[in-house]
């Protein structure tokens, strides 16, 4: 659901039905937004209860809440079109572009809410997002792509090769690229641009939109050793937005699980990577013996998942 | 509520296929044609038929000519008045020295324009976006060229002036201005219906697949080339035969100035303001552009707002423009777009979502 372009000449386009209530719950339905910091302290980013419309009528988002803590990885997980991307659209405030609006609930980060905030000033408070399908700036080389994203900072030249050097140090591959034009380098390698861009910035949110997107699953590893390293080096927190859900559960501490724009499951990555629901639906794990009595219950189980 | 497709079912292909799924769309598009062709004979004067409401209906389907071209196909056209004076100096002339009957004339005058589009059509293979505009832009130069220079054209006349004989269709004497306003609504009518179609069937849908991705529809196996030159053939198929009605049912006698690049950009705006790859949004932004300048002017005079003429003039200039771009902002995506939101805003009424 990345681009919304016009619906020309067509039938219009489908409308997800009208929310049913939600009687049923979850295991583990911690649908309250509880403190993920542990130590009870404010988390850097806060989703509360917000309800993304697309184009004054269709519903996307109905009331996802979530909490990102200081220094913190956090996975949102969940299947095609479950609104990850529309979610961390809606913090970085990209939505307006794509006509889709914030509709109720609020977006605090570090304190000071930033749902109605001009997307260049959301970058300048330290939220930056890498967005799906990596985006480069393909006719610039690959430092000038870089050096983009050191464009809100004001803190002088110097600072900026510095940290320069330092996503070179992250990306050791593109020092050999650095005046190669990056529409001509590989696609792992304008990941690592996109990422090490968004790194120049200097932000103290990360929203990283599915980083494994096609590539090769060494290279996949790779890159979320790198973001594990940002993290812990950089003091950068992130919100990571995946589909591959064995990796993003091996770096994140605390995970989501989206459906349908709905949280329908959230808890710490180890309880969350134990549940038997997202053992057999996101990780593809049966436990073999029971099979025939899980069939017996899959559908309702399923059921629950897509209410 | 009020505009749901509920309880609505599609028993066979054929039901399923139709134009307008909806019954309400179904009596709407009745009830408008109703309108077009009883009640505004019956309730407008003269003025209004012979200089807006012809001239509206052949903007409309100039636009959708253009719309074909630019809107379904996604080539950039700036020289489709160009093809609207192939169309109009062809009728000319098919009715003057073959004297071909009127209806014939118009399907000779499109199918002329139609060539012309083919060969200037021709560069849009290696060509796309600014640079095709560009391209076009020669149409429009070069078609206004020739028809100025050699006035055989023109039956002799300097200039390109032209003369359009009278019309006589089985009988049917086409002088009067209602005669002529139900003669350019029935052309209208009949090919709005063959380019909705056109835009559902197969080469509407590889115009569109063409039009947002050219690299996916080539690897789906459809052939850039010929669809892109059937894009530009149909197209100014259209602008010929809206070019002739405009010679022989709105102005009856006119110059190569008519169809100058300023209509060209005319109609790309209209387009533009009522929405791309719509049939509806031809009409829609043709109303806009034809129709607002006469009711702003109109307002400024019910208004008996006073100052100087020159001021006056331009305040409607201003205000026109001001309008186009409100619009503009208010719905990036045009007039079509906006009924689609509406529409959709009806069928969940009185939920907002």
């Amino acid at each position: 659901m990345t681009q919304r372009g016009a619906a020309p000449d067509g039938r219009p386009p489908e409308i997800p039905p009208a929310a049913p209530m939600r009687t049923a719950s979850l295991e583990q339905p911690s649908r309250r937004v509880h403190s993920v910091s542990g130590d009870g302290s404010d988390p850097l980013l806060r989703v509360n209860n917000i309800e993304v419309v697309y184009d004054h009528v269709i519903l996307v988002l109905k009331g996802v809440s979530l909490e990102v803590p200081q220094g913190g990885i956090v996975a949102l997980l969940g299947a095609n079109g479950a609104g990850k991307s529309t979610t961390l659209k809606s913090i970085s405030n990209l939505l307006r572009a794509e006509r889709g609006d914030v509709t109720k609930g609020t977006i605090e980060f570090a304190g000071t809410r930033i749902e109605k905030m001009d997307p260049s000033r959301v970058v300048k408070s330290g939220v930056v997002q890498v967005m799906e399908g990596r985006r480069c700036f393909e006719h610039l080389t690959v430092e000038e792509d870089l050096l983009t994203g050191a464009h809100t900072r004001r803190d002088g030249r110097r600072a900026i090769k510095q940290d320069l050097e330092r996503v070179y140090e992250y990306f050791p591959r593109l020092v050999a690229r650095r005046s190669v034009k990056t529409g001509y380098i590989s696609g792992g390698e304008q990941q690592m641009v996109a990422i090490g861009r968004a790194l120049m910035v200097r932000p103290k949110l990360m929203l990283l939109d599915e980083p494994s997107m096609g590539l090769a699953p060494q290279l996949v590893q790779e890159i979320f050793g790198i973001i594990t390293r940002m993290n812990r080096e950089e003091n950068v927190s992130i919100l990571l937005a995946e589909q591959n859900v064995a990796q993003a559960l091996k770096v994140a501490q605390y995970a989501y699980v989206l459906e349908n724009g709905r949280i329908v499951l959230d808890g710490d990555a180890q309880t969350i990577q134990g549940n038997a629901d997202i053992r057999e639906f996101y990780l593809g794990l049966t436990e073999i013996g029971k099979k025939s009595y899980r069939e017996v219950k899959y559908y309702r189980r399923r059921k629950r998942w897509l209410a | 509520m009020i505009y749901r497709e509920s309880g609505q079912f599609a028993s066979s292909y054929a039901k399923d296929m139709r134009m307008f799924p909806l019954l309400q769309d179904r009596w709407a598009f009745g009830a408008l044609l109703v309108f077009a062709f009883v009640v505004i004979p019956l309730i407008a004067n003269d003025y209004w038929l012979s200089s807006i409401l012809t001239l509206f209906l052949i903007y409309s389907l100039s636009a959708i000519g253009l719309n074909i071209l630019t809107g379904f196909c996604g080539q950039l056209s700036l020289g489709h008045a160009a093809f609207m004076a192939v169309g109009a100096y062809a009728s000319y002339n098919f009715a003057v020295r073959l004297h071909t009957p009127v209806l014939v004339n118009f399907l000779l005058a499109g199918f002329v324009a139609a060539a012309v589009g083919l060969l200037f059509g021709l560069p849009s293979l290696r060509i796309k976006g600014f640079y095709l505009a560009v391209a076009t832009l020669a149409a429009q130069f070069t078609i206004e060229w020739v028809l100025v220079s050699f006035n055989w054209f023109a039956g002799g006349s300097m200039l390109g002036a032209i003369d359009t004989p009278p019309m006589n269709i089985m009988g049917w004497d086409v002088s009067s201005n209602l005669d002529k306003y139900l003669l350019t609504l029935s052309v209208v009518v009949v090919l709005a219906i063959v380019a909705k179609n056109l835009g559902r069937s197969e080469v509407g849908r590889s115009w569109r697949a063409i039009r947002d991705l050219d690299v996916a529809a080539e690897i789906m196996g459809i052939r850039l080339f010929p669809y892109k030159l059937l894009a530009f053939m149909v197209s100014s198929f259209y602008a010929g035969v809206a070019g002739a009605l405009y010679a022989f049912c709105y102005l009856g006698s006119l110059e190569v100035t008519a169809f100058e690049l300023a209509v060209s950009f005319r109609l790309l705006g209209m387009i533009i303001i009522g929405g791309l790859g719509t049939i509806l949004g031809s009409f829609l932004g043709a109303g806009f552009i034809v129709l607002l300048p006469i009711l702003i002017s109109q307002a400024i005079v019910f208004l008996h707002i006073s100052g100087a003429s020159d001021f006056l003039a331009n305040a409607e200039l201003m205000i026109f423009g001001g309008l186009i771009i409100l619009f503009l902002i208010v719905e990036p995506y045009g007039l079509a777009r906006l009924w689609q939101t509406i529409k959709e805003k009806l069928r969940l009424w009185p939920f907002p979502y």
